[in-house]
């Protein structure tokens, strides 16, 4: 009855989220000039922010949960713990003028530290065999559109996902008009291209790339904390996540800085991620092999983007620049 | 925008300093800096934990130099972590962005691994050292020329490129492990040469690790002559300062990037060469283990200099292998160490603002006296002009 393609699909899209929300919250932050090198760390503190919420709801409402309360004590949990990562980043590089790559690297080792250290705490304190369970939240976050199991392949491909799947498709799309479409996304990238000419313009620097740098450095966050409620099934293990933050960065350039093109993007990476599982009678070696493919799809992507020099798909000009306005 | 808010002057001014803080200052606030993250991270471990921070500093202080064993496996990690800083401090000198370090070590691991499993029994000893050698400079060379390359020719972000020929390094390293794997299924590569230790560093001394050191130690000397006195490290920091500077005076920009990277790449390939040919004798995807990364920060740190790093990498490697003790001392997790890097790194990045900016504060007295009520522009080219002529203007007012 399910298509082995629909299946296919369904498991991309699941592996694509954490990184649609990543290079989504990343878009954002780049928009304003920031090159946050510490997304994957945001990733790992707004996943563990969420799991420690979680994990303290579930242990103090004993009985059934109550759906709403399980769904958003995790996600205020997970929206502020990204708020604070992105806060020391935009801090260091905006306020005090610091070098973005150094100060991104350094986020994500405290990022990923801290995840692993909390994470790895509960685990030890409460879990069982070195990992911690979650599964009652998980199960509110997974739940599915009813009809879903109805639909076959359609309902699987389509209304299969948790309700936070759907939440990142539409973040990315708000997300591409309002950089698009609207006053404060031009003003965004005005600051991201040209901060100088943006500050004569009489556009707060400061406040965009805070701006930027915060609500980014959230929505990157959401992509953490989905991965541990919907795809592990609420089972923290420390270091499950992975490089897919930095997969997330190289899925801003392949994007070319367009979060809807990211929509795609994602479920094409989540897709490669997995498709040495798909295709039958592959060596071991050839599926290694195959998952290098993300990262050589977008360096391709960076080199044809730099030498064709068309102004839409460039980074922007002021990318990895901290600004000083007596420095014009 | 009213006549009142205009002539209203913020709270705090920053300027940039056109003198430079004196050095014995400059490393007073850095010193400091880094004592207020100590405190810190004491004050994170308490109430995170509920330990007393002087027996998890002492445990820290054991878990690095407690034995002569710990104190060889620190110091034999800071070489290796020196290596690799040294490595990519010529192309941030020029501002090239290469945290492609990882990759680059990567590439040398394979090239020696290769070495060292394909021919090592089909050569003499001194002739597989001497491939060893080449390959792996070679092969590190490769992976940091290519995307300079690129940079060169049409100004591909470099910072992105590097970032992602690392995973491109590590995945092939993956496929490898497959290759070679040592026992079959088991996707391990296993210690290369076990019984014959052919292609392993000799032991110097009766000290394994010896070599390495001493290396790592003539590189560091060669890389501060090489950007302190040649030529070439002169116009590093030329095209570092403005590549149209050094394009005006009839500097080649290209092949300055391009050497530049090759020679960081060069060095990458030997600190891959002395991660499994002198200490691990394997190759897996965790051979690097984020040094890389860790690099660009100790080299940052050291603001360039190769023999601060020397000092830089030794305390991120005392951190990591001191967390290791706390670790097993306290049944925490290890990735304390991480925080409490993070945390340090933190308070260094921040403290350079307070050595290169200057902070004015409003001054009372000449809002009463209504100094401030002209414009806000006028005041700005005043203090600037002040500041060039060696005096402080708002200094004075305050002091008067």
């Amino acid at each position: 009855m399910i298509s082995p393609v629909a299946n296919f699909i369904s498991r991309a899209v699941v592996q694509g989220i954490p990184l649609l929300c990543g290079s989504t919250g990343e878009i954002i932050t780049e928009k304003s000039g920031n090159l946050n090198l510490g997304i994957p760390g945001i990733m790992y503190v707004g996943a563990v922010s969420g799991v420690a919420g979680a994990f303290f709801h579930e242990k103090l409402a004993a009985g059934p949960l109550n759906p709403f309360l399980a769904v958003v004590i995790p996600l205020v949990c997970s929206l502020l713990g990204s708020l604070a990562m992105s806060l020391i980043y935009a801090f260091l590089t905006v306020t005090l003028r610091a070098n973005q790559n150094v100060t991104g690297l350094a986020l994500t080792t405290f990022g990923i530290g801290l995840g692993n250290f909390y994470g790895g705490s509960l685990a030890i304190l409460y879990g069982e065999g070195g990992a911690l369970s979650l599964k009652a939240t998980s199960d509110v976050f997974r739940t599915a559109l009813p009809f879903a199991k109805n639909l076959g392949s359609v309902g699987l491909v389509l209304f299969s996902y948790g309700w936070l799947a759907y939440a990142s498709i539409v973040i990315a799309v708000i997300a591409t008009f309002v950089i698009k479409r609207t006053r404060i996304g031009l003003n965004l990238r005005a600051v991201g291209e040209s901060p100088a000419t943006a500050d004569a313009a009489g556009i707060n620097v400061t406040r965009y790339k805070y701006g930027a740098t915060c609500i980014g450095g959230m929505i990157a966050g959401l992509g953490g904390l989905y991965f541990i409620m919907d795809y592990t099934s609420g089972i923290w293990s420390n270091g499950g996540f992975g490089d897919r933050g930095w997969l997330a960065i190289a899925l801003v350039i392949f994007a070319i800085w367009n979060p809807d093109i990211g929509i795609l993007g994602s479920i094409l990476f989540g897709g490669l991620y997995i498709i040495d599982i798909f295709i039958p009678n592959l060596t071991r070696s050839q599926q290694e092999l195959f998952k290098m493919l993300p990262y050589i799809v977008t360096v391709i992507v960076l080199i044809f983007t730099s030498i064709r020099r068309k102004r839409e798909t460039m980074p922007p000009q002021a990318l990895g620049l901290s600004y000083f306005r007596e420095e014009r | 925008m009213t006549e009142k808010k205009r002539s209203s002057e913020p709270l705090v001014r920053i300027s940039a300093r056109t003198v430079p803080m004196p050095a014995l200052k400059a490393w007073g606030i850095r010193l400091g800096a880094i004592v207020a993250a100590l405190l810190l991270a004491a004050v994170f471990v308490v109430t995170v934990t509920g330990l007393n921070p002087f027996e998890v500093y002492a445990s820290l202080w054991k878990g690095a130099f407690g034995s002569l064993t710990m104190f060889k496996r620190t110091v034999q990690n800071t070489a290796v972590l020196l290596c690799i800083s040294l490595a990519v401090t010529p192309a941030f000198k020029m501002r090239f962005w290469n945290i492609g370090a990882e990759g680059q070590v990567m590439a040398g691991c394979i090239a020696t691994a290769a070495c060292m499993i394909l021919v090592g029994d089909k050569l003499p000893t001194p002739l597989l050292m001497l491939v060893m050698v080449i390959t792996s400079i070679l092969a590190g060379v490769i992976w940091a020329v290519i995307p300079a390359f690129f940079k060169a020719n049409w100004n591909t972000n470099e910072t992105l490129f590097t970032l992602m020929m690392n995973y491109i390094a590590i995945q092939l390293t993956s496929y490898l492990s497959t290759v070679w794997e040592n026992p079959a299924g088991s996707a391990h590569i296993g210690v290369i040469n076990m019984k014959t230790k052919v292609g392993w560093f000799p032991s110097l001394f009766g000290e394994k690790y010896l070599l390495n050191i001493l290396i790592v130690a003539a590189i560091t000397a060669a890389v501060y002559v090489y950007l302190k006195y040649s030529k070439h490290g002169y116009e590093i920091s030329v095209v570092g300062e403005s590549e149209r500077t050094a394009k005006y005076v009839g500097m080649n920009v290209k092949k300055v990037i391009l050497r530049t990277m090759a020679l960081s790449g060069a060095i990458c390939g030997i600190a891959g060469l002395i991660i499994v040919a002198g200490t691990d004798h394997t190759l897996s995807t965790t051979s690097v283990g984020g040094k890389g990364f860790t690099a660009v920060m100790v080299s940052w740190l050291a603001k360039f200099n190769p023999a601060l790093m020397v000092f830089a990498s030794l305390l991120i490697s005392f951190l990591e292998k001191g967390a290791g003790q706390i670790a097993s001392d306290f049944r925490i997790d290890p990735a304390i160490a991480d925080i409490l890097t993070g945390i340090i790194l933190f308070f260094i990045i921040g403290c350079e603002f307070f050595i290169n900016y200057k902070l004015n504060f409003r001054h009372k007295a000449s809002v009463e006296a209504g100094i401030t009520a002209v414009p806000v522009l006028f005041e700005e080219e005043e203090a600037g002009i002040a500041e060039k002529s060696g005096t402080d203007g708002v200094k004075e007012e305050a002091e008067s």
